[in-house]
């Protein structure tokens, strides 16, 4: 159960304020997509959660644990348990797949091993079994750069997978591929939703993808909740709330 | 449109052609450009005389055979008239008619049966002894040369001489003492840069990341932590030069005993093995128990003494081993001189590594119980603590810039060393503790960064050349002094190369690591130094490229190389000699330069 209470950002010089006293609770094994306008803070919402960004004020509970608190050694184990997908990957493009896949790993991995490369075997095993899972097995060696989007955007998911986490943060994990991929993407993470029961938090732009796949939808605009609810309770009323009234639906 | 031409404007460019012209007028005059100078016929001659030169590099030479000729003359004419020569005519032989002339009279000098085409000196030999030439003679298909010259205002009662010698060439052609010597400091050269690079390397490439804004800019630490680290920090570097100064010693005991070195360095890496196996477990699922922590902490410093040990025992081993060995390899005696050399720098540096391990340990404890300090104690106490400690490290810090000043300028003054810095430094501490609220960090990697940068622009500014002079006053003139001046300058502007390509990357994957719960460390190992290993290679290539190119003047100022030996030979109008060396500069220089631009693309 994820707990996000009075969550505020201001981001220090120029004083924008990028969340403004955000509270809801997420549901272990949802599927929760977050809308609203680019620069309405879905990024910040979803970085702030594994303090990639750190709050300004406010509380994450994350079973009870506030995230928010947590110092260097309690973070680390922190986010080991929340993996994140992004809209660019972010896939160190020079090393193999595997090594990719591995780094979801690092979390877990005693740092001075790692200075020399070693994961342990279990490790490369499932590395390669969570390659297979999404798809692209036989492409373990290659270097990241030779894949295409679609394909680097599975390996983005299979290293979330091996940090064998509770939630999935996707940051806009489809706004940078095409339709078809988009979908393939998107039922790879409500897999991993429905069979894993891993919490999903999930930025999107379409509607069709909310409501085809999110149980929940939270919108913000300029950094405050204006909607929390079903994805079919979002009609043409609500959708001008969320996007400005001079906003008209694609898709 | 209509094009306007305003008179202001036109005025504007009269004055700036003008204002252009003057500047050029002054900068030729300032330069000394003469005209007059390049036409000048005795500098034209002079000019060509060492383009003649240059263009016949001193690189071969073969053996020679000297045939002397000589035949008597008379100056002035004697009263009673020449005396008679009667040449022998069945061997090489000159006549000289007429045999008797005033001073400065013209002679004929006629040769017979000389070696076919072969040229040399026609000399004149005064009774002192000494030789003046005066024609170059060059012989014929049949041997025969013929000379028509004057004589030198050289009279004399004696029966002066006229010398004609003709060299042949004998056997194959063969290298020069020049081209020897070239060779052997062009090859100096190209290993002065070759170590002056990798030196330079090795340092520049960790220093870096000091000088990279996005990996120092988020380092940021409570002011208790950092109050603590340097009041810690001169205890750690003590404590780890004492320690390896202990352990060092404790080594020498074990002394010339090959095999009690070789037991101990096969021996030491075992135990290390284990011993790391079990104190660093490579995956943690939770939280160990305190006195497991404990326990795996002691065993780790004890880790750390054992690798101190290995160590020097594998120091004494290099340097017996390379010791022994140098007679036996013969021409490759100086493998083993390398491996006694590696030995003895291995020992020199134990002592410098850990004392920086000593510091690096102890810092990372204060900082953690700064931490600690920081989170757990109630606001009243924190800032009781804070201004306590950071009086106290303001005071530390500012007395130890006091030694090192009174260090370098000899003051001998302690108010002026030791208690005013002191007091001033904890005034300051005091002051930016007071003024810092409670949960405020201090930027400590932004210091660190601006520290770095500013010690590598500096060093950066001063051209090798410049630096060899001081390194040949310490380690005397020679490539040695070379090799450090290059490799400090490489390291200084290695370092910003470097720490921009650090900069440059892309913060994707960085943010993706974080993400997964790998620490700072996991983060440079495993995101950054992917993205940097190509241009790290290429302006390594390149550093190395340049430092050839530098190389080969440093010898100007003392540092060994090609240099030396082309000053020399330039300052003593060598042009022959000179020229052998530029051209092996040139080669040198260009192939560097093929070199490194295919190994930089096969890089990238």
């Amino acid at each position: 159960m994820l707990s996000i209470q009075h969550l505020t950002k201001i981001y220090s010089p120029g004083g924008v304020k990028a969340l403004d006293d955000v509270t809801f609770d997420v549901p272990k094994g949802q599927f929760l997509a977050v809308i609203g306008l680019s620069g309405s803070g879905k990024s910040t919402l979803l970085r702030c959660i594994n303090r990639l960004i750190d709050p300004t004020s406010g509380a994450i509970l994350l079973d009870g644990q506030d995230i928010t608190r947590a110092n260097t050694d309690e973070m680390r184990r922190v986010r080991r348990r929340i993996g994140m997908v992004f809209q660019h990957f972010n896939l160190v493009h020079r090393s193999s797949v595997l090594t990719n896949v591995l780094a979801g790993r690092l979390g877990y991995i005693n740092p001075a091993w790692s200075l020399i490369n070693r994961f342990p075997k279990a490790d490369i095993e499932k590395a390669k079994k969570q390659l297979e899972r999404v798809g692209i097995g036989d492409k373990a060696e290659q270097r990241a750069d030779a894949l295409s989007g679609g394909q680097q955007q599975r390996v983005g998911i299979a290293r979330a997978l091996m940090q064998d986490p509770d939630i999935i943060l996707a940051d806009e994990p489809v706004a940078s591929l095409d339709p078809v991929l988009a979908h393939s993407i998107m039922q790879h993470l409500e897999k991993i939703n429905k069979e894993d029961g891993v919490t999903v938090l999930c930025s999107l732009h379409f509607l069709d993808l909310v409501h085809r796949y999110a149980d929940r939808v939270v919108a913000l605009n300029n950094g405050q909740l204006v909607f929390d609810g079903l994805p079919s309770e979002i009609d043409d009323k609500k959708f001008k709330e969320i996007y400005g009234k001079d906003a008209e639906r694609v898709g | 449109m209509e094009k306007k031409t305003s008179p202001l404007r036109s005025l504007c460019i009269a004055l700036a052609v003008i204002a252009a012209l003057v500047i050029y007028a002054y900068g030729f005059q300032v330069t000394k450009v003469s005209l007059e100078e390049t036409s000048n016929p005795i500098r034209q001659e002079r000019f060509i005389r060492i383009l003649r030169a240059l263009a016949k590099p001193d690189l071969i030479t073969y053996e020679k055979e000297e045939f002397i000729v000589e035949a008597p003359i008379q100056i002035p004419c004697p009263t009673g008239g020449a005396q008679s020569h009667a040449p022998d005519t069945s061997k090489p032989y000159i006549t000289v008619t007429p045999a008797c002339a005033e001073p400065k009279g013209e002679v004929t000098i006629e040769g017979f049966n000389f070696e076919p085409n072969t040229n040399g000196p026609l000399n004149f030999i005064p009774p002192s002894g000494v030789s003046l030439k005066m024609e170059s003679i060059q012989t014929d298909s049949s041997g025969h040369f013929l000379i028509t010259t004057n004589l030198p205002k050289r009279p004399s009662d004696e029966v002066q001489t006229i010398r004609a010698i003709t060299r042949r060439n004998l056997g194959a052609p063969h290298f020069s003492r020049n081209a020897i010597e070239t060779w052997e400091k062009i090859v100096e050269t190209v290993f002065l840069a070759l170590l002056a690079t990798t030196f330079g390397v090795v340092f520049a490439v960790p220093l870096s990341f000091l000088a990279a804004k996005n990996i120092m800019s988020p380092i940021n630490s409570p002011l208790t932590s950092v109050a603590l680290s340097i009041l810690f920090l001169p205890t750690g570097l003590a404590l780890g030069w004492q320690v390896s100064g202990k352990i060092g010693e404790l080594s020498q005991t074990v002394g010339d005993s090959v095999p009690i070195n070789l037991v101990g360095v096969v021996l030491i890496p075992v135990i290390l093995w284990y011993a790391i196996r079990w104190a660093l477990p490579p995956v943690e699922e939770t939280t160990p128990a305190a006195a497991l922590r404990a326990a795996r902490l002691t065993v780790l410093l004890f880790a750390l003494l054992l690798v101190i040990v290995f160590l020097f025992l594998l120091a004494n081993l290099a340097g017996l081993m390379g010791n022994a060995v140098i007679a036996s390899l013969g021409a490759f005696g100086f493998l083993g001189k390398f491996l006694a050399s590696l030995g003895e720098l291995l020992r020199f540096s134990i002592t410098l590594i850990s004392a920086l391990t000593g510091a690096g340990i102890v810092n990372t404890i204060a900082g953690k119980l700064g931490q600690n300090i920081a989170e757990k104690t109630s606001a009243p106490v924190n800032r009781i603590v804070n201004l306590t400690l950071g009086a106290l490290a303001g005071a530390v810090l500012f007395a130890l810039i006091g030694a090192g000043i009174d260090w370098l300028y000899e003051l001998e003054n302690p108010f002026y060393t030791f208690t005013l810095p002191s007091l001033i430094g904890a005034v300051a501490g005091f002051i930016t503790a007071s003024a810092l609220s409670r949960n405020a960090t201090l930027p400590i990697g932004l210091v660190i960064y601006m520290v770095t940068r500013t010690i590598f622009n500096a060093l950066r500014s001063i051209e090798s050349l410049v630096m060899v002079i001081v390194f040949a006053v310490w380690v005397g003139i020679g490539p040695f002094a070379g090799v450090l001046a290059l490799a400090l300058h490489t390291i200084a502007s290695n370092a910003k190369l470097y720490s921009e390509q650090v900069e440059s990357i892309m913060a994707g994957p960085i943010e993706a690591l974080t993400a997964t719960g790998a620490n700072r460390l996991q983060t440079i190992v495993y995101a950054v130094i992917p993205q940097i290993v190509p241009p790290f290679i290429s302006y390594t290539m390149y550093r190395w490229d340049i430092n050839v190119r530098m190389s080969t003047i440093i010898g100007f100022a003392g540092g060994g190389g090609i240099g030396f030996l082309l000053q020399q030979n330039i300052n003593l109008l060598n042009y022959r000699q000179a020229s052998a060396q530029m051209l092996a500069i040139a080669v040198v220089v260009a192939s560097m330069d093929y070199l490194s631009s295919a190994m930089r693309e096969k890089a990238v």
